[in-house]
């Protein structure tokens, strides 16, 4: 499937395509309110960036000092050059405590890795502790978003899968209900855990040490109780001083939902006495990414999901619609640089109204990094992407949509748009009659114009 | 060639100019810590209660178990910090001592010269934080500075109680750690 194919999918059911659109504009407008609360945020972007683009310049130096220092803190490294090795480690270390359940708390990676089906497959009980993450793994879906995992769904939904699973009340749709019988069935799963996984969110490579940022407090609570934590990080996690971790954790949260800072920010840096602490440093096509100098910097991301809650496109088809495991803007950057063939519509689902690149904590140019993979993906189009310009035409851009919404336009409606326009049955992603031609070789110009 | 042998020269052997790494400048702050505290709090679900006013709830809500490691809450403590995390499953209200906080967000920081275990402030259905006034700093760049070089197994930054929109979008408090988070400023 394409994205304009499983765009069409989404944008089935207008009422909550719509809802799905207005729920992230709202969190987006949330970002707004508390980004003008700071006066120096512009100055603070502008040091994450180049602190991110320092550290990735010297990558190999703060991944040793990392392992250096970490080790001296008693935490065992680990290093894995793919996904399938990421998955090994942590399934060793399993046998090892001869474990059959673990609770784990959001990590984009480990979905990456799709560690799931690999611990399911030797007989492991995973147990998804974010809220929104058990929601969807009770419903054996992927994230729809990197920071609101559910946000695809509604409370009906949720009442529904939590009355089959957690036996609630049938039709009871309130979330304060709802969550606090989630909050008594993970704590049973919490106090039973022997083994924790977490993500990371950020790594110092001069102590050694590495916060895990949660509302919620399930990462904690996971990890703190067990005996042995396993935190699994993609090695552009990593950040030179723990001063700077200032400049990040102003950013994040604020990017993200519009709060000032998630409840909790833990810094890991030893073990408690007696316990275990492990942390994988994994490639998984990163360092491939780091040597297309053009794309290097999409390695800044800090996944705060700021670029897909303003995306026009994302929010009007969905996270699925991307058929990847970072959806949005940012992982139709990142997604062709894993496999070009596969992800080859990604970049075309944009307006290229760089709202994105606005929005962007760390500021990378992901509308530019966008056009250039559009480049990319026609020149090799030729030889093995021969399906390229039959999948796009089998969706939105066949429609009029696309460019409806686009460049200057954008700019001035990114909200206003009317309804009509969007949501229009016959008009809306993939049902078009008038159709345009494709924006081929004019989308440079364009593109300058718009920019 | 190891798997680290191999990350380590994909990346040298890109041969990249090196970048230069910025020094963090000072940035301004709230003139009234205080009062850019309790708003942050509030904001993020927290509240701010006088000592005579936690007391108050102490004694309406009675609380069957209480964990206190404040000096100045020492009295409340009916129970010892278990062998096991899991044996204060039913802890009702842990009050501990912060170390400072942070004006611009109500994150309050926390290492284990605070916390007899480390789950504690996430394990209890309640928590108190007790800051002293004069610890309150303007933002997270002061926070980071009063850390320095400081060495703790684990520290962490508490900002208010567990909470979560996962549902919708709405926000709701308890998802797994405390309930509630009160702050008391001495
Ligand atoms: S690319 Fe930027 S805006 Fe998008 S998730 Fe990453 S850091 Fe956030």
């Amino acid at each position: 499937m394409s994205h304009p194919e499983n765009a069409t999918v989404f944008l089935k059911d207008k009422a909550r395509a719509k809802w799905h659109d207005d729920t992230l504009w709202i969190v987006r407008q949330k970002r707004d309110v508390t980004i003008h609360q700071i006066p120096e945020w512009e100055k603070l972007r502008e040091l994450a960036s180049q602190i991110k683009d320092h550290t990735l310049s010297k990558l190999d130096f703060y991944l040793e000092e990392l392992e250096k220092n970490a080790t001296a803190n008693g935490i065992k490294v680990h290093w894995a050059e793919n996904a399938e090795e990421h998955n090994q480690i942590i399934g060793k270390i399993l046998d090892e405590k001869k474990c059959k359940a673990i609770v784990k708390s959001k990590s984009i990676l480990t979905e990456e890795c799709h560690l799931n089906p690999f611990l399911e497959e030797k007989g492991i009980e995973v147990v998804d502790t974010d809220l929104g993450e058990r929601i969807i793994q009770f419903l054996k879906q992927p994230p729809s978003h990197i920071v609101m995992p559910a946000i695809h769904l509604k409370k009906s939904d949720i009442s529904e899968i939590f009355h089959e699973k957690l036996h609630t009340e049938k039709g009871n749709v309130d979330p304060v209900y709802l969550t606090h019988a989630a909050r008594l069935h993970l704590r049973e799963k919490f106090l039973q855990a022997k083994v924790a996984i977490t993500g990371v969110n950020f790594a110092v490579a001069e102590t050694g040490e590495f916060v895990v940022c949660t509302n919620e407090g399930n990462a904690d609570m996971g990890v703190h109780l067990a005996d042995t934590h396993i935190a699994c990080m993609g090695i552009e996690k990593l950040i030179p001083r723990r001063k700077d971790l200032g400049v990040f954790l102003r950013l994040l949260a604020r990017s993200a939902t519009g709060q000032s800072i998630t409840n909790y920010n833990s810094h890991f840096r030893s073990p408690s006495p007696g316990k275990e602490l492990h942390l994988i440093l994994v490639n998984n096509g990163r360092t491939k990414q780091l040597a297309r100098e053009k794309f290097r910097n999409s390695l800044k991301c800090i996944r705060c999901g700021a670029c897909m809650n303003t995306c026009p496109i994302y929010r009007r088809s969905g996270g699925f619609s991307y058929g990847s495991t970072v959806p949005g803007p940012i992982g139709s950057i990142l997604s062709p640089g894993i496999d070009m063939k596969k992800y080859s519509t990604l970049p075309f689902a944009s307006t290229l109204c760089g709202s994105c690149s606005d929005v962007c904590p760390v500021k990378i140019n992901i509308h530019e990094q966008l056009y250039e993979w559009r480049q990319e993906i026609t020149k090799a189009q030729g030889s093995s992407l021969k399906g390229l310009s039959m999948k796009l035409a089998n969706g939105i851009f066949k429609s009029p949509l696309a460019y409806r919404i686009s460049g200057k336009m954008m700019r001035a409606s990114l909200k206003t748009l009317p309804d009509s326009i969007i949501y229009n049955p016959l008009n809306a992603w993939g049902k078009g009659r008038n159709l345009p031609d494709l924006p081929s070789e004019s989308f440079k110009d364009w593109y300058k114009k718009n920019r | 060639m190891s798997s680290k042998e191999s990350i380590l020269a994909a990346i040298k052997g890109l041969n990249m100019e090196e970048k230069p790494l910025p020094e963090i400048p000072d940035f301004a702050v709230a003139s009234d810590l205080v009062e850019a505290y309790t708003h942050s709090l509030n904001a993020n679900k927290g509240t701010v209660v006088s000592k005579v006013e936690l007391e108050q709830m102490i004694a309406d809500t009675g609380f069957a178990k209480i964990y206190s490691s404040s000096p100045s809450f020492a009295s409340y403590s009916n129970c010892e910090v278990p062998q096991h995390p899991a044996d204060f499953a039913d802890l009702d209200l842990a009050i501990i001592e912060g170390q400072f906080a942070s004006a611009e967000n109500a994150a309050i920081w926390l290492d284990e010269s605070n916390l007899d275990l480390r789950a504690i402030p996430f394990i209890t259905a309640h928590l108190v934080i007790v800051i002293r006034k004069e610890n309150i700093l303007g933002n997270m760049h002061e926070a980071y500075q009063r850390i320095g070089a400081t060495k703790s197994g684990f520290g962490v930054f508490i900002a208010g109680p567990s909470k979560t929109a996962d549902i919708e979008q709405s926000l709701v408090v308890g998802a797994h750690g405390a309930m509630s988070l009160r702050v008391v400023i001495l």
